[in-house]
Order: C-alpha cells, then structure tokens, then sequence
C-alpha cells in the first residue's frame, strides 16, 4: 500500500530544467525587448523578401513596383525632391538629408500639434456636455451628426477657412481625434466606478477637486487608448490634406511623385511615413507608460 | 445623558424608478447607535441594508423620516461619517499612502504633514511597509486594511462598512475581523457593518439589528452578551447562531416567495 504510494510519487521525477537561456548576461526586460525588436525585422524581412523574390522571377514591373533594393539604391537621387524651406510651391532646391528630415519634421508637426488640441479640446468639451443639461441638448445631437462625417470631406471646409498652409492640415488632424474623444469622454465618465465618486464626496471634495483628482485619472487611460487608435488615421489624413491644403511636406512629395510617375519616390515616401508611424505610436506608448503609471503593460483596462 | 453618534427616526426610503412602480426599499426604521458602540446590520440581500448605510453616509435621501449624525440632521456627506465598501475602491492612480492621504490633500493639509499622517495610519493597519506600492499589487485584505486606514486618517465619529469582508476568504475574514475590533478599540469610533453573514455579525457586534425581506423593517434587535473574543465552539454562540438563522430563515423564505411570485406574473 505505502510502496505504491511512492511510486506514483516517484513516476511524476524530477523537476525539468528550464531551458537555457540565450544571452544569458542579460535582463529578462532587455531579452524581451530584443526578441521583439528580432521579431519586427522578421517580420519586415518576409514581406520585403516576397516582394524582391517577385521582382526577381520578373513578376512585378520595376518601373511600377520597385522592390525595396531599387527605390532605396538612389537615396541622393531621392532626396532631390525634398525640400529645405516648407515654402509654398517653391522648387525643390537643393534637397539632401537635411531637407528630408526638415520635410519629415514640418508633417509630423501638424500630426502632433493637431492630435493634442483634438484630445485637450476633446475632453473638455466631451465633459461640459456630460455634465452641462443644457450643453448636452444643444450640441449632443449636432456632435452625433457631425462625427461620422470622414476629415477628408471636411479640407474644402477647411481651406475655405484657413487658406493654404499649415493651419488646414492640423484641422484636419484635429477633426479625426475630436468628436471620437468628445463622444467618448462623456461615455468614459458614465463608467467611472460610482464608488469612486462616493468615496470623494465624503472625503469633502469639492465638484471641481473631484473632477481633476478623480474623474479625469479614472478615464484618461482608455481616452489615450482612443488617442493610440485614432493615431494612425491622423497619419492618413494628413497627407491628404498636404497634398491639397498645404503645398508641402510628405503628402505633397507623394502626390508630385504620382504626377511624375516616379514610382522610387512614392515608394520611398510611403516608407518614410510608415516608420514615421511606427515611431509616433511607440512614442505614444513612451508616454502612456510614464504618464499612466499605474496601467499595466496591457494598455486601458 | 450622552448623544447618540447616529438616531434613525421612523428612516423609509422609497425608490422612484422612471417608468415603474416605485419601490418601498425601508420602512419605518427607528434605533439608535451610541458613541463607540458596534452595531451589526444583519438581514437577506436586497432588504436595503446597505441603503440605509448610504443615506446615513448622506450619498442617498431619505424620503420619510429623519437621520441625525451627532445631534444634527444627516444633509450630506461628510468625513466623519466614513464608509468603506466591499470592494475598497482603492484609487489605483494613486500609491497606497497618497490613496490614504487622499481626504487630507482635498482638505489643503500640507503634503509633509499628510505624509506623516499617511504613515501612521498604514502602520497602525499593519501597511508600515507599503507605502509606495499600487493598489493592484495589494491582496484583497490588504486593500481593505488600506481603506479602513484612509476612513481613519479623516479621524470618523462613525465608520460604516458596506460588506466589507464578503470578496475575501474564509482565512482573511476572520484575520479582517481581529483586525477590525482592534480598530475599532483604538479609534473609539461607533461601528455600523452591514453583512447577511450570521457568523460575522455574532463575532464582532455589540447588537445585532436584524431586518426583514423588503421593504426593509427592523425585524428585531439582538445584543450580543458575550466577552471578546468569541469562540464559536462556545454553547452560549451555538445560542445565538441558532437564533440568527431562525429570524433570517422566515425572512429568506418570503424573499424567495415574493421572488417566484414576481417572475410568475
């Protein structure tokens, strides 16, 4: 009876080991992040892969579909295009890398200036409606009706406003984020836990002290998540409204490259404002990380 | 004479539900809690227990009758009617020791000060070590430990807990209610705990105020006349448990009838 015992004890053996680690010098936060870094360029490598295996069994035309080893090769020749001054039809004039990160610098402005204006606004608004009856009534039904309306329809409203130049793109910009987070805000304050409230009233906080201390950190983590996925739209839509409403930046490199027909620059453009993306979001997630402290590494919950 | 720390004088509440019948949640209550006193609130789920601990709390209106905190009418919430719910509702924005400081910092106590303050509350609780960690990072009966500590750093005449220890097991429970007796002698506070859990109200209350199904009446009241700590292999507690469950067992049973009778129709 008590041998049997053992032996089922006995059939479970030891404890395997765990399987060895690679580089082992280092922590398991650096090992994650290079695995993922690892993976990223994995993941890149296939898709430039199958495109170049295309090209090389001759099935796509480098003329319209250059692989990445063409429409990379040329850089200088690239750069020409770009343009140094953010001058309003002014002829590319020298160009380099200079000229490209200032390209680069003047889209990404208008990304950003426009994001943080529709998320502040947003969320001021969005709660002055919550909580304002007679706001609520008179722009809830115009706000439902003007948000699902898409930015682009909005740039000939908003170069009949602002004319050409900066200000139309960063509106647009600030029209995709806007009605998303005014909507969404006041749905966020309508799930704040009611405890939550509870216990800031009878603390003795005043309406005002428990709007700032509670409400707003109780909802800004799924607002920043509505920004996070609202960010890859504002990308698109301010290219857009370069090429039409600004006259410059990388919407309207695109859209000379279209009008051109030079397949290397499109190409080498939409790479420029694919990793632009990229880094704007990891940005984004930077900030979320240090602002949002207590959120875990999921994201809102 | 000394004042009552809360009277509740013929308290009803009604609920008016857009569009339904309205709802009689508590009828004619009428007792009194004194100056350091524990009183249980023991009764079926939805007898509006935990209701009456809101309008005492001054988050919800009585609609009949009225509560006086201390000799003045109940008009709104304050700190010294502390309440603590179920689920701690610990800010997780904040570290434990500022959830704690939390009353203080709306009050304008300087920060140094608030820290201090902050820190003796969570040692007292046995949280000394804490201090800097998320409210996630704590297990349930931590979380509550901090709560009591944030209630008690506003100094309460009164503290109420809304089925405080219902999301904890069966070991941290009772660890809790050590804890909370000992609380409750150090601050000299009155303690209102709701519960339906007959054992926790036969451990911890000086009297028990037993309700019944809705609306909500005051069925009975039971003082507890045995020295702490109340070991439950005691005869006199077998006494009282058998008691509990008869007077809550007819209260169940309608319940469930009327329940039945609702889903019927």
């Amino acid at each position: 009876m008590d041998a049997r015992l053992v032996t089922t004890h006995a059939r479970i053996g030891p404890i395997p080991a765990p399987p060895r680690a690679v580089l082992p010098g280092l922590s398991p936060a650096w090992r994650r992040r290079l695995a993922s870094l690892a993976w990223g360029l994995v993941s890149l490598g296939l898709f430039a892969g199958l495109w170049e295996g295309l090209w090389a069994l001759d099935l796509v035309n480098p003329l319209l579909l250059p692989p990445p080893h063409l429409f990379l090769a040329d850089i200088p020749g690239t750069l020409r295009y770009f343009d140094r001054s953010n001058r309003i039809g002014s002829v590319a004039s020298g160009g380099g890398v200079t000229a490209l990160l200032i390209t680069m610098a003047w889209t990404t402005m208008r990304v950003f200036v426009g994001l943080s204006l529709g998320f502040v606004c947003g969320v001021l608004v969005g709660a002055l409606v919550h909580y304002v009856r007679i706001l609520r009534n008179l722009l809830l039904p115009t706000v439902l009706v003007l948000a699902p309306i898409s930015p682009v329809a909005w740039l000939p409203v908003a170069i009949f406003v602002f004319g050409i130049g900066d200000k139309p793109a960063i509106f647009l910009v600030f029209i995709t984020l806007f009605f998303t987070i005014v909507l969404s805000t006041g749905a966020q304050i309508e799930s704040v836990p009611k405890t939550y409230i509870h216990v800031a009233r009878i603390m003795g906080a005043t309406g005002r002290q428990t709007f700032w201390r509670v409400v707003l950190p109780a909802i800004l983590p799924s607002l920043f998540m509505t920004l996070r996925l609202n960010l890859f739209a504002a990308w698109m839509v301010v290219l857009i409204a370069e090429t039409v409403g600004v006259g410059t930046g990388l919407g309207q490199i695109t859209s000379m490259a279209r009008s051109t027909f030079n397949a290397k620059l499109v190409f080498f453009t939409m790479a420029i404002v694919g990793l632009l993306g990229f880094l704007s979001d990891f940005g984004l997630r930077q900030i979320q990380r240090k602002m949002l402290w207590w959120v875990g590494p999921g994201g809102a919950r | 004479m000394t004042r009552p720390a809360v009277s509740i004088r013929t308290v009803s509440k009604r609920w008016m539900p857009e569009g339904r019948a309205p709802v009689q949640a508590l009828a004619d209550l009428d007792f009194e809690v004194a100056p350091g006193e524990f009183v249980v609130l023991l009764g079926p789920s939805g007898c509006g227990k935990s209701t009456l601990l809101y309008m005492i709390a001054g988050l919800e209106e009585v609609t009949g009758g009225e509560i006086l905190a201390d000799g003045d009418p109940v008009t709104g919430p304050s700190a010294e009617r502390g309440l603590i719910f179920q689920d701690a509702s610990l800010f997780p924005w904040l570290t434990i020791a500022d959830n704690v400081a939390f009353g203080l910092a709306v009050q304008h106590v300087p920060p140094v000060k608030r820290r201090e303050l902050a820190v003796e509350m969570l040692r007292r609780v046995g949280l000394g070590d804490m201090l800097d960690k998320k409210p996630d990072e704590l297990s349930g009966g931590m979380r509550q430990r901090a709560a009591c500590a944030r209630a008690l750093a506003m100094r309460p005449k009164v503290l109420m807990m809304d089925e405080p220890f219902a999301a904890l097991d069966v070991q941290t429970r009772s660890r809790m209610q050590d804890f909370l007796l000992q609380i409750w002698r150090d601050s000299g506070a009155s303690v209102l705990l709701v519960t339906h859990s007959i054992d926790e109200a036969i451990s911890l209350a000086d009297r028990v105020v037993v309700f019944t199904a809705r609306p909500g009446r005051v069925k009975t009241i039971v003082p507890i006349d045995l020295p702490r700590p109340r070991p439950s292999r005691d005869p006199r507690y077998h006494a009282y448990r058998d008691l509990f469950t008869e007077l809550l067992g007819a209260e169940v049973d309608r319940a469930f009838a009327e329940q039945e009778a609702l889903a019927a129709r």
